[in-house]
């Protein structure tokens, strides 16, 4: 069993953070960052093609952090490989010793740095959760058996803050049937969204991490609002950075009130800060 | 129908490069309906080959061009012009730029480019709703195609890049899984929110296809 998911079991508050690999084939800086990472750091999200940009393969980054002793998150989506990709891949992470996984559907091509790349979207998050799923019990997705079963510990994304609430709810909800095993959300600003989401996602008896992004300042707080899907940074966080000296303190200032926040509502927190690792230990006391 | 449109003239010239005499072909279904391939796209065609030095031994407009024997019948009554034509340049969708290729040893040339099954809002103004994936799941879907209309064609609910009800990959556009739950709503259904659809079978549309009905 990994660190990370015994430690939601016992219901531990769990921190997570987030390592991209690099574009390109020198993977020290990726290691360094992950290194220097504070103690109360559990487990490393390793992205996959994040935001439709093409980096290395996340598998090579969290089989190298398992050997340091790191343990990784891998992330996988369903937007660039089909049904038997996304198998052999979860097959060979299991054998490198990968447990922990996040599964997305991924964001679409179009935006990314190889818009004329074909989409795959052979599965949807939900039934790359089932294949998953079919996995562990020692059978791939054509209802062959394996030689042996990978242990996964499987999550999925959510989006607390996405309207319509109910819509967003039944996807949910069938990750929570297609055993999800944790949820990581979406960077939360608002205390009242997210209890409104904790409410509904409590009976389901899945963990949930809240996602927590370092505002750098003013300008990434508005661009974060007109461009990332499902993030509403509310005006008055917009005005404290604006208004600050040294934003990147006002930035770190209201990290801590989120986790503070998640640790009223939440089992953990997920901890997106986008270069400044050095300032996880002030956002974490 | 079939929505297709010309290929670009300049791409189209460097196809016809070293061929002088041509046999135009056209058809009277989907590329005359999209203003592609019907009578009056031949004759324009005629001259611009005209302006460009090529010699036109003679045309014809199918029917429907995806009609394989049909073809074969009017290629036969046109023998004399294909024979004297260096190529062939057919103004129909791919499948009747086949239905040609199947039925005559010359060069083919195709001088459209097809682009979807589409519905047809006004002439001129075509959406595609149906991807013609085998295993048809409107009846859970409220009518509504998440195969076509979401850009993702996900199956269980929208993703997370959903904002405002509008799609992550094209803000213009409606999210296909927002029509849906609407529309489900207002029929007082749960329809595909009550199952967890598992993944895809592929399989059932056949590629190659070939069917006996
Ligand atoms: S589910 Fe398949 S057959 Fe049905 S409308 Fe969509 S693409 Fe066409
Ligand atoms: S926003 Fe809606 S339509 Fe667009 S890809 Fe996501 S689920 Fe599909």
């Amino acid at each position: 069993m990994s660190h990370f998911s015994e430690r939601l079991a016992g219901g531990e508050f769990v921190v997570t953070a987030e390592i991209a690999p690099p574009k390109g084939v020198a993977l020290d800086l990726a290691l360094g960052q992950a290194d220097a990472l504070p103690a109360e750091v559990v487990a490393v999200n390793v992205t996959d093609n994040q935001s439709a940009n093409m980096r290395m393969a996340p598998l090579a980054l969290a089989a190298l952090l398992r050997q340091r002793g790191v343990e990784p998150i891998l992330q996988m989506t369903c937007r660039d490989r089909n049904r038997m990709a996304l198998q052999a891949d979860l097959l060979a992470a299991a054998a490198l010793g990968i447990e922990n996984l996040l599964l997305l559907s991924g964001d679409h091509p179009r935006f990314g740095d190889h818009p004329q790349a074909r989409p795959v979207f052979d599965l949807d998050s939900v039934q790359l959760l089932q294949a998953v799923q079919a996995l562990m019990a020692g059978r791939d997705l054509a209802g062959r058996a394996l030689t042996s079963a990978p242990v996964f510990c499987p999550g999925a994304a959510v989006t607390p803050e996405a309207e319509p609430f109910d819509l967003m709810f039944q996807k949910v909800q069938k990750k929570a049937a297609a055993g999800a095993r944790f949820f990581q959300t979406q960077a939360v600003f608002s205390e009242e969204a997210l209890a409104r989401f904790m409410e509904h996602v409590r009976p389901l008896g899945v963990p949930v991490v809240m996602g927590v992004l370092l505002l750098k300042n003013a300008r990434m707080a508005r661009f974060l609002n007109e461009h990332i899907p499902g993030v509403r940074v509310p005006s008055d966080l917009i005005n404290r950075l604006a208004l600050a000296e040294d934003p990147l303190r006002e930035g770190v200032e209201i990290a801590r009130g989120l986790v503070a926040t998640a640790r009223r509502h939440c089992q953990g927190v997920h901890l997106m800060t986008l270069g400044c690792e050095d300032r996880i230990s002030e956002i974490l006391c | 129908m079939i929505i297709s449109r010309q290929k670009d003239k300049a791409e189209l010239l460097h196809h016809l490069e070293g061929k002088h005499k041509l046999f135009l072909v056209g058809c009277a279904a989907c590329a005359t309906a999209c203003k592609a391939g019907g009578e009056e796209e031949i004759f324009q065609m005629q001259d611009w080959l005209a302006a460009h030095d090529r010699e036109v031994t003679g045309s014809v407009v199918i029917q429907e061009a995806c009609h394989i024997m049909r073809v074969a019948r009017d290629l036969r009554q046109h023998r004399t012009a294909v024979q004297e034509a260096d190529a062939l340049l057919v103004l129909t969708c791919g499948a009747g730029v086949q239905s040609l290729s199947a039925n005559t040893e010359k060069r083919v040339i195709g001088a459209l480019d097809s682009l979807f099954l589409g519905n047809v809002r006004r002439l001129g103004q075509y959406e595609e709703k149906c991807s013609l994936c085998g295993d048809c799941i409107l009846n859970e879907t409220a009518g509504i195609c998440p195969v076509t209309n979401c850009a993702k064609s996900l199956l269980n609910g929208p993703c997370g890049g959903m904002e405002d009800g509008r799609c992550e990959a094209d803000r213009d556009n409606d999210c296909a899984w927002l029509l849906i739950y609407e529309r489900l709503t207002r029929q007082g259904r749960q329809g595909v929110f009550a199952r967890v659809v598992p993944n895809k079978d592929w399989g059932r549309r056949h590629q190659p296809g070939r069917h006996r009905l």
